[in-house]
């Protein structure tokens, strides 16, 4: 499941770049696995190859993630790239365009 | 702002369906849970299961003729169920898709209904499936089949059902969804034989349960029904399921197809 798909749509309006990404995810919490949490625990972002968030995420997040937030500038066509690592050290990562 | 123009689109559906003009409790939830619907991962999932060649002859589901030829998804389920003359019956989308793993992919119904259903873990063939097909007739009017004879035929023996009162409780599916402003927990529902009710509810199913992570479909929805009413289990995609899901389509036609959507 973890390598499951990501998808992710990123829209400019006045001035503000828009994010919207889903990651596959189980997202297992301590309890539920009875001490073998398996969770995403590194989120990263980056425009045009620059980064410009590096976020903690923790067991609390649900499964299948959706994360939303805006960036301030941007131009259409600005690349931007998702990436997440888990606890068990697997990854995955999309790349969209900003429309 | 593709996002936006989405969530607008929705609150005016929502607004539209009672006549209330205040945004009930049900809808402002319902809203908040469809912000965070991971439904387009279960539609990328099954696009790979579409294009995946499997069974004994190796073949995947790309010449699959759900009514609007083979192979053509754009705005195909908006017109389920209808009949289908290769198989002289009135089909819905999963029955339909389960004709075509046993044809085009040769594969057995035993192998291929081994698994309807899953979960949150390991979601089915079929749930996957579902949310990519589904996904492709967003924007489109309801528009099952009702002219064929057979159609016909399945919309009264759906209709006949649905208010059937039947099994060791005396339950028919109007004994839940008979009168209006009944609800159970957080879901309403709906008086599925009116089509103020039905129009929204058909227009967003299948879909993506948050309460338990896991994706519904319709013959799931049906047969799940039956289990709360406490009667033998209904056969997937036999001739009174399609007939059911037929009723239900039907007396929600005209509604702009926007699923798959997100429950409770």
């Amino acid at each position: 499941m973890a390598a499951g798909p990501m998808k992710m749509r990123a829209t400019l309006m006045g001035g503000v770049t828009d994010v919207r990404v889903l990651m596959t995810h189980p997202m297992e919490t301590e309890q539920q696995t009875k001490g073998a949490p398996y969770f995403i625990q590194n989120v990263t972002v980056k425009v045009n190859g620059k980064t410009v968030v590096e976020g903690q995420i923790s067991q609390a997040v649900s499964r299948n993630p959706v994360f939303s937030f805006r960036l301030k500038g941007g131009a259409k066509g600005d690349k931007i790239e998702v990436s997440w690592l888990d606890n068990k050290g697997e990854s995955n990562k999309t790349e969209a365009a900003v429309a | 702002m593709r996002a936006l123009v989405y969530g607008a689109a929705t609150a005016l559906a929502l607004a539209a369906a009672p006549a209330a003009a205040q945004q009930s409790q049900f809808e402002k939830y319902q809203k908040m849970v469809a912000e965070g619907s991971p439904v387009e991962l279960f539609e990328l999932s099954g696009e790979e299961l579409w294009k995946k060649k499997q069974g004994p002859r190796q073949a995947s589901l790309e010449k699959c003729d759900l009514g609007k030829g083979p192979g053509v998804l754009k705005g195909a389920y908006a017109a389920l169920p209808r009949y289908f003359k290769d198989v002289d019956r009135v089909m819905d989308l999963e029955t339909r898709l389960l004709h075509c793993m046993t044809t085009l992919q040769g594969r057995t119904r035993e192998e291929a209904t081994k698994r309807l259903f899953g979960d949150a873990n390991q979601p089915s063939e079929m749930e996957y499936l579902s949310a990519y097909v589904a996904g492709q007739s967003r924007g489109t009017k309801l528009a099952p089949g009702a002219a064929h004879p057979k159609e016909k035929e399945a919309y009264e023996l759906g209709k006949t059902m649905f208010f059937y009162r039947t099994g060791a409780w005396d339950f028919s599916c109007a004994s839940c969804h008979g009168e209006a402003g009944k609800r159970i927990r957080m879901s309403e529902l709906p008086v599925l034989s009116e089509p103020k009710a039905a129009r929204p509810l058909m227009a967003t199913w299948p879909a993506y349960r948050v309460s338990n992570s896991t994706f519904v479909t319709m013959q799931w929805r049906i047969n799940d029904c039956y289990r709360q009413m406490r009667t033998p289990e209904p056969n997937f995609g036999s001739e009174t399921t399609v007939a059911l899901i037929t009723y239900l389509t039907v007396t929600a036609k005209g509604e702009a197809y926007r699923g798959p959507g997100t429950k409770r």
